[in-house]
Formats: C-alpha cells, structure tokens, sequence
C-alpha cells in the first residue's frame, strides 16, 4: 500500500522517508480518531456540512457583497424585497450585508476563543494530571477557582474595562474564562493514563516529561481534545454574541450580536422579524452544527452511543 | 525446544554461576505499599508487598523468580527496574550501591543498562504511535543516532534481531495491526534498543497464546546468549522455569523461601511451599493424581500471618513457623532455604522432614 523506504543506507532516500513520516502521521491520525467510523453518523456529516456552509458565507461571502453594510440608505425598516434580500435595518442598512460579513467576525472569534481555551485546559490538564504532587495542587487549585467563577458575570465585567476598539479583547476573555472544565475532564483521564504500562515504558525509555505528556499521552486523547474543543467554540461563540448583544464589545464592528444589540435596542423586536430572526437563526444554526459534530465525536470515544445502523433506522422511521 | 534444553542442562552440569560476578544485585528489599487515603483517625494501612528480598543476577544466566499472583514478584522487579523506590534495601549495579548512583535508580544512565519487559503486550504499547516511533525514540535517547538513515538501520536491525521480518514491512504498522506475540517482540525490541546489560522479564509469556510461548522464550533465551545479559524471568509456571532458568527463586507472600540451581531444587524440593507448587504442576509422566500437601490460599498482604507466612497453609506447622521467620539453611551449594523444618534438621536431624513431593 505504500512505498516503503527499505534501503535505508542510501541519503538520497531522505525526502521520501520524510513523505512517509507524514504519511504515518495522517495515518496514525486518522486511526485515532477512527475515520472508518464516521460516515455511520449521519449527525455527525449534517454538522459537518452546516459548518462548511457557514464557512464558506464567512470565506467567499464577502465577495459577492459590495459597498458598505453598515451604510446608511432611504429605505429605513424596508421588508425583504429583492433589492433589499433581507430587508433593511431603521438606518436602512441591508440585513442581507450585514449576516455574510458578521459571519467571518463571529466565527473567527468563535474559534480563536476556543483555540485558546483548549491550548490553557491541555497544558493545565495534561501536566498536572501527570505530574500529581504539589504541581498537581497548584494547577488544580487555579483550575478549581476558574471553574467557580462564574464565567459570563466575569467576561461582562472585564470587557466593562477594557476599550473597545476591536473584537479581539472579548476573544481573550472568554478564551480565558473557558478552560476550566476542560483542563478538569483531561485531568482525570490523564490520571488514567500515567500509570498504564505504555506509559511506564516510555520513561524507562528515557523520555522527559514534557514528550510523555504531549507525545505519548496526548495523541490517545486527541477525541476528547477535540471535542473539548468544539464544545468549548460553541460557548465562546454564545458568549461573544451575548456580550455583543449587551452592547459590551465594539458596537460599530459588523456581527451578528451587534445586529441583535441595535434591533433590540431600536425597539422594533415587534415589527421588524427580518432584522434580528436572521442572525439569531443563523447562530443557532451554527451553535447546532458544532453540537451535532461532537455528538458524532462522542459516538467514537464511548462507542456505545453508536446509533442503531442506519437499515433498521429507517424501517423504524417508515412504519 | 532442544536448544532450551541443552542451555538448562548445560548451565546445571557446569554450575559455574557463581564464579561470575553479580551484574545486579538487590540486598534486603523492602516494600510497603500504603492503602487507600489514610482516614484522620486510625492508623494508615500498608501492603507488606516485599520483605526482605534479595537476588543476584549474572551475565549470560537466567534467574526465574516463581510464586503465584501477589507474591511480590512483579513489585520486585519493577524495584529493580527503577519503576518503584524500595522502602528499605539496597541495589548495587556492578557493584556500585544505588545510593552512590548519580540520579540513582530513577536516571537514564540507570535505564540505559536496566530494562524491563512488561508482562501485557496489549498495554505497553502505544496505540497511537508506530513501531518506528517505539524503537526510534530509545535509540535516538540512548545512542543519539545521528541521521535518519542511521535510525532506519538500527530499527531494521532490531526488527530482525526479534525475528520480525520483514522487518520492512513491521517498521510501518500500528501495534493494533500487530498479534499479541508480535507485540510482544516489539515490547522485546524496545527494551534491546538501549543496549542494556540486564533484562527484566515480568511474565513475558503469561498474556500469550500457548503455541508462541515457546518461540518468546527461545527468543530470550537466544538474546541472553548472544549478548551476555543477565536475565531475570518471573513466571508464576514453574514448569518452564526448569527448562529456561539457571537458578530458581521461589517466593511467597513477598517473602523468598527457596532458591537453587533449577535442577537441583526441581529434583529436591525443600520448602513445603515449593514441593506444593511442584505437585500443583500437571506431569504427564505421574500416573497418578496425588493429594496436594497444603490447602487455601495465599493470605492478605495487609494482615499477613506473622512469623512464616506460608504457615496458615503448611501441613508441618510448628508453633514456631507462627512466631518467627526462619533465617535462611544453606542444603547445598547455592540451594538454601527458609524453613524451620530445615533449621531443626541440621541441629537434631529429626524425623519429620517431608519427602519430597515431586521427583
């Protein structure tokens, strides 16, 4: 199945060992987290597919929208038409606009705040659940008082203090104030793992620390990684629209939330359905399709919640 | 099979074990390990895994430590491996005392010359990395081979040296692509990777299937001789401890009881506890289905019997197996044993030595 490099002794070979490496490495990848699997979760490919959707409003969108969102134009409060897709906001704002280029700002923050929830609750989970003692009190301790603070009081009140000029300082809180839980879950599993025998022969094999923790501990747990991760861009992404909504992060940058500030804050909730059920479908649609994915993670790191097969599904469904 | 059974003959009839010198030697090992938390109130409670343990390990000669599950044979060699801090007793590496080693028993220039082989093939392998990472990472440690070419060699080597082959064909496979025996070479491999001078093997066999028991062990027993290393095999079958073992350590209840050349100590049996586990033995050649000598179980670590601790079970039980521990009554040259039964005889030569049970 593959060319293996079996005359090792020649130099000129080294490119391809290199390919075979990485080849290895997807391999090992998708070996982990069981691609084989996946395609027997229909959830799991409908989650897929909405954030592909999503994704690409948020990559390409913005080329097909041209002027200004947030310019201001005659037609205040106009229904959906076909100049106006979704209509217009009171300033005559088109809707339609202001949802494809919001969706790059709230996505990106999105993920940025989970990439740095994660990064915090792998490195505090993983080292202090390996190396227990008082490393272990100490991590669990700083852990164990972000878990009790209340995380969204907390992001109100910094982004109270910090200015805001960009959507970067929310990004920094909520990733900040979102680690906790997911730094206790691979905690625990990381006590499960130090002491299996794989683990013991890696330190009799000489490894350090800092490779058995991040090379031979955390590839057996990349499902719950990821899945702490997406489970983790789903509140970021909640967070950072409620936030927005509240008028706490920079109210003139064009996302979602702030189309659901100012529609709330004009007072046409009432009439005007086409200003704020866009954005507000659009996130839970994407809150959805991320939980839909870690549902279809989930199936993989405890197998028992594997749907029944598909066939049996379906007669069920046609009776 | 007959390669095995000409090492184990020829070792016995030459006996020259003791005239080379000890690679690893462990003095009085001591192991307690605590209980659970430990409450406020009440005394915290200990496993007494080891008492009093001691062995010598020589290059080119295989010791078998045999005794049934909890007996302390795998907390022993994880001792010796540096896995576990003993509570009291020495180590000496080449006549060098743990206590002087730069980094003691936990450093990997100690690693380096001991290592140990685990007894589940299906856990001490990584799942999520190759076989190529499992050999590569020691060597890269160890020998800091230098180019990948160098790397790819040595691990083919290695490969080969555990008769995986095509070894070209194993470097690539994930351990799940593997069978348990395979895996167990590997685990074999790893350990051969740092080029150490002793082999602690903790039940290499009892997780396999019977028919490539044998092939694992012809293996070891083929690195032993090729190398020089001094290897240690716990097994709880003594059986292939006769054919594979220089010397047998016999052990119970984490205490040693009897050690001797395998001959000699299959032949004769001294303590009632080994003449037990010989019996318990199936033979083809016994016509007979004799009663065993002893009945129960081996007892709680927590609460062991004071005194001997195989006397709750011993048919010849004197009031003094419940008080002391027998201090150790050499038979012949290198065959000793802890029992009271044997203190006395030297002493008054009395009458009720058992026979031995197994020829």
């Amino acid at each position: 199945m593959e060319l293996l490099n079996t005359h090792g002794g020649k130099p000129a070979a080294s490119p391809k060992q290199t390919s075979n490496n990485m080849r290895s490495m997807i391999k090992n990848l998708a070996a982990k987290l069981a691609m084989p699997q996946l395609p027997k979760s229909a959830m799991f490919w409908t989650g897929i597919g909405m954030l592909l959707f999503f994704i690409l409003v948020a990559a390409f969108g913005p080329l097909f929208i041209h002027g200004d969102p947030n310019a201001f134009s005659n037609d205040s409060l106009a229904p959906p038409s076909v100049k106006h897709l979704l209509g217009t906001t009171l300033t005559g704002q088109d809707v339609f606009s202001q949802l494809v280029i919001g969706a790059k700002l709230t996505l990106l923050s999105g993920f940025a705040a989970g990439v740095i929830a994660t990064t915090l609750s792998v490195i505090m989970g993983l080292v202090s659940g390996y190396l227990g003692g008082w490393a272990d009190d100490v991590l669990s301790l700083i852990t164990n008082i972000f878990l009790v603070i209340p995380g969204a009081p907390l992001a109100i009140v910094l982004s109270s203090y910090v200015p805001n000029t960009s959507v970067w300082p929310i990004v920094f809180i909520v990733g900040l104030t979102n680690w906790a839980w997911g730094a206790r879950v691979l905690r625990s599993q990381t006590l499960t793992m130090r002491d299996r025998d794989f683990i013991q022969a890696s330190k009799l094999g000489g490894e350090n620390n800092f490779r058995i923790i991040f090379f031979d501990i955390m590839p057996n747990l990349i499902a719950i990684v990821a899945s702490s991760f997406i489970f983790t861009t789903i509140y970021a992404i909640l967070t950072e629209i409620s936030l927005s909504f509240l008028g706490l992060g920079n109210i003139l940058a064009v996302s979602w939330g702030n189309m659901l500030y100012w529609a709330q804050n004009s007072g046409t909730l009432l009439s005007a359905w086409w200003w704020f059920l866009p954005p507000g479908l659009c996130v839970a649609l994407l809150g959805s399709s991320l939980a839909f994915i870690n549902f279809g993670l989930d199936t993989i790191v405890n197998p028992k919640l594997m749907m029944v097969p598909s066939k049996n599904r379906g007669k069920k469904a046609a009776e | 099979m007959t390669h095995a059974m000409q090492h184990g003959a020829a070792a016995v009839y030459s006996d020259s074990s003791a005239t080379v010198s000890p690679i690893l030697e462990a003095r009085n090992l001591r192991k307690v390990f605590p209980v659970g938390g430990g409450s406020l109130f009440g005394r915290q409670q200990t496993v007494k895994a080891l008492e009093d343990f001691s062995v010598c390990l020589r290059p080119g000669y295989t010791t078998a430590l045999v005794g049934e599950s909890g007996s302390g044979k795998t907390t022993a060699a994880r001792i010796l491996a540096g896995m576990y801090q003993a509570t009291s007793g020495d180590i000496l590496f080449s006549g060098v005392s743990s206590r002087n080693m730069p980094g003691g028993l936990q450093s990997r220039k100690y690693h380096q010359h001991v290592q140990l082989i685990f007894q589940d093939p299906f856990a001490s392998l990584n799942a999520a990395h190759s076989i190529r990472y499992h050999l590569a990472r020691p060597l890269q440690i160890y020998h800091k081979a230098r180019t990948k070419t160098d790397l790819e060699i040595e691990i083919l080597a290695l490969l080969q040296r555990v008769s995986l082959t095509p070894a070209e064909q194993f470097i690539q496979k994930l351990p799940h692509e593997l069978s348990g025996g395979q895996r167990q070479r590997v685990a074999i491999a790893r350990a051969l990777a740092p080029k150490p001078s002793v082999l602690l093997a903790d039940e290499p066999v009892s997780m396999l299937d019977v028919s490539i028991r044998l092939d694992i062990l012809n293996l070891l027993t083929r690195l032993k001789d090729e190398e020089n290393l001094a290897l240690l095999y716990i097994t709880h079958d003594i059986a292939s401890a006769r054919y594979f073992a220089d010397t047998i350590l016999v052990m119970y209840a984490g205490q040693s009881i009897e050690s001797g050349p395998s001959e000699a100590l299959i032949k004769e049996p001294k303590h009632p506890y080994t003449q037990l586990l010989l019996s318990a033995a199936p033979d083809p050649a016994r016509n007979s289905v004799e009663p065993l000598i002893g009945k129960g179980e081996s007892p709680s670590l927590i609460n062991p019997p004071a005194g001997c601790r195989f006397h709750p079970r011993c048919p010849f039980a004197k009031d003094i197996c419940r008080t002391g521990f027998p201090k150790r009554t050499e038979i012949q040259k290198d065959h000793w044993v802890n029992c009271f039964l044997y203190t006395d005889a030297l002493e008054t030569a009395s009458s009720d030595i058992p026979a031995p049970a197994a020829p």
